[in-house]
Formats: C-alpha cells, sequence, structure tokens
C-alpha cells in the first residue's frame, strides 16, 4: 500500500483559486480545522465552500477567502449562531445557496454515486427555491407527484478530519456520530483527510470496532498527522470542544482589528506544518 | 409539592403535544420541550423514543445535560445524524421547533430576517425544516410570544405551513402542524382553511393578552371557547424536578411580571 502522508501544507496547496472545496464535520464538530489554517496561509481565494457549516465556514467567509458558501446551516453548537458567517451573510460579502439538510445529505449521495439528480421530498413547497434558483422539479413517473430534483455536490478538492488513520488512508471515527465525512471523500476529486494519530493499519483495531473503519483508503487522495488537528472544534473521544478558544474566535467579529490580531496569532501557531 | 410556575405549563402543554404518538421519534429543540418530551415519555407516552440530545438514543429518565447511565438510564439505540434522516424521511418521527417567526396558516422561520439575498439578521439557516414539515408531525414552541414572532407572513419559508402544503398537493400528504405552544398560550389548526386558533391561555393570561402579542388575525372562540392550559399533577411536578433540577426551564420561560 503507498505511503499517502503529506503535510497540511501539501494538502492546502491542492487547492486554487476558484476551487469548489468541501469540508466534513458538522457545525464546531470534528472539524478539519488544521487543513483550513494550512489554506488559510496560501493566497487563494474566490472559493467555493460546502459545509455543514461551522467555524470552517465562518474563517473562509471572514478573511474573504470564500466567494460563495453552499450550506444548510452555520452554527458553533455552543454559541447558536457563528458571527463570522452571519457577518458575511448580513454584509453580503459573499454568494449564498442554502439547502435543506436532508437535500444536502442527498446531494452528497448523488454527488458519490454519480447520479445527475435523487429525489426528494424534503424542499417542497419551501423557500429552498428562492436560496437555490437552479433547483428544479422532477415528476414521479409512477405516481401523480412532483418532487424535488437534488442535483448531485461534487468537490475539486475535500478536507476531513478523523481520530485514526494508517499511512494508506484508512480512516476511522472513533466519536458516536460519523456525520457524512464518507460522502465528501467521494464527492472529490482530491481527498485530504487529517487524523489525530496515523498509525500502523495493524494497530487499527486496537481503538475501536471494524463500524469504525468508516473511510476506505480508495477515496483518499492524502493523509496528515495533525494532533490537535479538529483545533478548538470537538474531536470526542480524543477531546471535547475547547469552550474558551471558541469564545474568544466568536468574539473578534465585532471588530476587525481584533479579528485581525486574532488570525495572525492563529496562523501562527505551530500545527502540523 | 413544588407550586407550579409558567414554565411548568409549557412543559406540561409541550408533554401534551406529543399525547398518542405511540412508538415514534420524539425530537424536541431547546430546554423547555425537552423537558416536556421526556415528561411524556415517563408518564402517558412510554413508547417514545428519545436521545440524549446527541447520537444516542436513551431508556430511562434522562435529567438535562446528563449522560447515558445517570439516573437509572441505559442505552437502548444509536442515532447518528444520517439515522436521523432516514428516519424521519420513514415518518416516524415528531419534531419541536423553535421559530423566529410564525404565521397564521403555520408557516415558519428560522433562516434570516430581512431580504434574502441580504438579511437584516442572518439566523441559524433552514437547517432540517423543510424536510422535517413535509415528511412528519411539527409542534412549534415560541418562550416569548410578540407580534415579531407570531407574524402575518415570515420572512423566508424555512418550515412549510398548510398553504404551502396545499400547494405541493400530493407529495405533501405527511405534513401536519400538530400545535404551537407559547409561554402565552397554546395554538392549532382545525378549520378547514387551518389557520391558527387559540386553544387555550395558560393560567393568569387573558385572551387579550395573546392577541396583543399576535400579528395576525387569530381564531380566538369562532370555532370553540377558549380553554385553560391544565398545571401539572403533583407526580408530573415530581418528574420534572427530576429532569431538571436545575431549574433551567425558568430561565428559558421566566415567571410573569406581577400585574401592576
Amino acid at each position: 500500500m503507498a505511503d499517502k502522508t503529506v503535510s497540511a501544507g501539501d494538502a492546502a496547496a491542492a487547492v486554487r483559486s476558484g476551487m469548489t472545496v468541501g469540508i466534513g464535520g458538522w457545525g464546531s464538530r470534528r472539524k478539519p480545522m488544521e487543513l483550513v489554517r494550512a489554506l488559510l496561509r496560501t493566497d487563494v481565494d474566490d472559493l467555493t465552500v460546502v459545509s455543514w457549516g461551522g467555524p470552517d465556514l465562518g474563517l473562509l467567509c471572514a478573511t474573504k477567502k470564500a466567494s460563495t458558501v453552499h450550506y444548510p446551516f452555520c452554527t458553533l453548537d455552543s454559541i447558536p449562531l457563528e458571527p463570522h458567517f452571519r457577518k458575511a451573510r448580513q454584509d453580503a460579502a459573499v454568494s449564498a445557496i442554502e439547502w435543506d439538510e436532508g437535500m444536502f445529505y442527498w446531494g452528497l449521495t448523488a454527488g458519490s454515486m454519480r447520479l445527475p439528480f435523487l429525489p426528494s421530498r424534503a424542499g417542497l413547497g419551501s423557500d429552498v427555491f428562492r436560496s437555490d434558483p437552479r433547483l428544479r422539479t422532477v415528476a414521479s413517473p409512477y405516481t401523480d407527484e412532483d418532487l424535488v430534483a437534488v442535483p448531485p455536490l461534487r468537490f475539486d478538492v475535500a478536507f476531513v478530519h478523523v481520530n485514526r488513520a494508517d499511512a494508506a488512508g484508512n480512516g476511522q471515527i472513533l466519536g458516536a456520530d460519523p456525520y457524512f465525512d464518507d460522502l465528501f471523500c467521494k464527492c472529490a476529486d482530491a481527498v485530504y483527510m487529517s487524523a489525530e494519530a496515523v498509525v500502523p493499519t495493524a494497530a487499527l483495531l486496537d481503538a475501536g470496532p471494524l463500524p469504525t473503519l468508516r473511510i476506505n483508503r480508495m477515496a483518499v487522495t492524502g493523509v496528515v498527522e495533525a494532533p490537535g488537528g479538529a483545533g478548538f472544534t470537538e474531536c470526542p473521544p480524543d477531546y471535547g470542544r475547547d469552550e474558551a478558544a471558541q469564545k474568544e474566535y466568536a468574539a473578534t467579529a465585532r471588530d476587525p482589528d481584533a479579528f485581525d490580531a486574532w488570525l495572525a496569532a492563529w496562523l501562527d501557531q505551530d500545527g502540523a506544518r | 409539592m413544588t407550586a407550579p410556575r409558567r414554565a411548568d405549563v409549557c412543559v406540561v402543554a409541550l408533554a401534551e403535544c406529543f399525547r398518542g404518538d405511540g412508538e415514534l421519534f420524539a425530537s424536541p429543540m431547546g430546554t423547555i420541550p425537552t423537558i416536556g418530551a421526556r415528561l411524556a415519555r415517563a408518564t402517558f407516552e412510554p413508547d417514545l423514543v428519545l436521545t440524549d440530545g446527541i447520537a444516542t438514543a436513551v431508556a430511562g429518565t434522562l435529567p438535562l445535560g446528563g449522560a447515558p447511565g445517570d439516573n437509572g438510564t441505559v442505552v437502548e439505540g444509536w442515532m447518528p445524524f444520517r439515522t436521523v434522516f432516514d428516519t424521519l424521511w420513514w415518518g416516524r418521527r415528531h419534531v419541536v421547533m423553535g421559530a423566529t417567526q410564525v404565521d397564521r396558516r403555520g408557516n415558519q422561520n428560522i433562516a434570516c430576517i430581512g431580504d434574502w439575498e441580504r438579511p437584516k439578521a442572518m439566523l441559524l439557516g433552514m437547517r432540517g425544516a423543510p424536510g422535517n414539515t413535509i415528511n412528519h408531525t411539527t409542534s412549534y414552541w415560541v418562550p416569548k410570544q410578540s407580534d415579531r414572532v407570531f407574524v402575518e407572513a415570515v420572512d423566508f419559508v424555512s418550515g412549510l405551513g398548510y398553504d404551502r402544503a396545499a400547494a405541493v398537493g400530493g407529495a405533501a400528504r405527511f405534513h401536519e402542524i400538530r400545535a404551537v405552544v407559547s409561554d402565552l398560550g397554546v395554538f392549532d389548526f382545525p378549520a378547514p382553511d387551518h389557520t391558527m386558533r387559540l386553544v387555550s391561555v395558560h393560567p393568569g393570561v387573558s385572551v387579550g393578552d395573546v392577541v396583543a402579542a399576535t400579528g395576525f388575525d387569530l381564531d380566538v372562540g369562532e370555532h370553540a371557547e377558549v380553554g385553560v392550559t391544565r398545571t401539572p399533577t403533583a407526580a408530573e411536578m415530581d418528574v420534572i424536578e427530576e429532569i431538571d433540577p436545575g431549574g433551567l426551564r425558568y430561565r428559558e420561560v421566566p415567571d410573569p411580571e406581577p400585574q401592576a
């Protein structure tokens, strides 16, 4: 098996201006913050960012890396509204595409299955058609009803963060919820997976049972060893959310100078460079 | 027994939303709906499936903020988000969501205030509200009713009301807004045109108080007498205390100001 280990900087270098980037995790939970940090150290911009939004989305808005954001919500969980994302939306600093959560799951599924769409009851009758005017309905060939034709989500690059991985790209998620990271990996041309620890393949089952091996190496381009790689977001069972650090980040949304200072210090922190 | 306060009446009103649901997944959002759902299961709806608020289905009566094992509870199942969507598309779910705005036909907005393109206030985003409301029973919880929440028309339709569902047609056949519960009263949509009706006022609240806190023409008794929301029994108060010993419910709904 090939050794796919790379640095966070190498992973970030796969992203070029104008690309679409999918980011795994959920809200302020198991976000690939070390990979986001590496991306913020580059000079790319004009990104379309697709995410179950948390501080990843907030940061990419606040740093003007994102020109379009595609999400079903954006939250810091313990702080319900992501303040940097809110500011970008309220200033109309980013284009936004907002979908129902189930549609988002279905878009990831369609993307992973290489389908042009999947039918969905979710979204019908709601203002999702206002937030995404591209959406169309499709007539059921079997019954007298129309359904939303959810288009596939596809990414040039996807970033996910897991608890353990081997060097070949097998990823292990030890927390109670694997979210949809396996689908993000199947929807992308290039996938970079950071892990709290890169362990020998033979050691993977030491940490958890077979169903924790959620991500297969076929879907992974590069593996980044990044202890603490979820940043201040939670990464159970390795660590919980750093509420104090998150609060500090959130508070900077009120003051651009404070954000610049926070960002400079955050980018300077020694991650898995 | 501890004397019931306004928040306790709200807990019981939320619990009552689940009456008759049987064996389905109850998904309460917010402190008082969570206490209400846990109270319902501990008393008259023992077959409800409830989680710890994360990804674990838990049997027994879990206190707020508690983990499986606390108060004699045990893990009975796994409910990660993917399973939540599978379950809600299957229809075996009753959600209680919040509503930053709700209108006369039961349309709900949790996405943004003002224009979609440049909102005056960006909120959570639509989350799962479109899919929830078209797939299974939904109720709403409004901890502080005012005419800014109960509005003539919502700025953005996250959750479908009855008019939007009717416009969809057959694909919306699973749509049901069971109830809206606020800090002032309980509401439902039984009329043929499914406009919001005041079912009951909480003790100490007048119909006039509710009308004053409503920004649309509310049905206040054309079809039935407005009742008074029941107060919890002594046994129910014991269960509520067991679930919320720290009194978080009184922070979500403080006691009303004494009348001048």
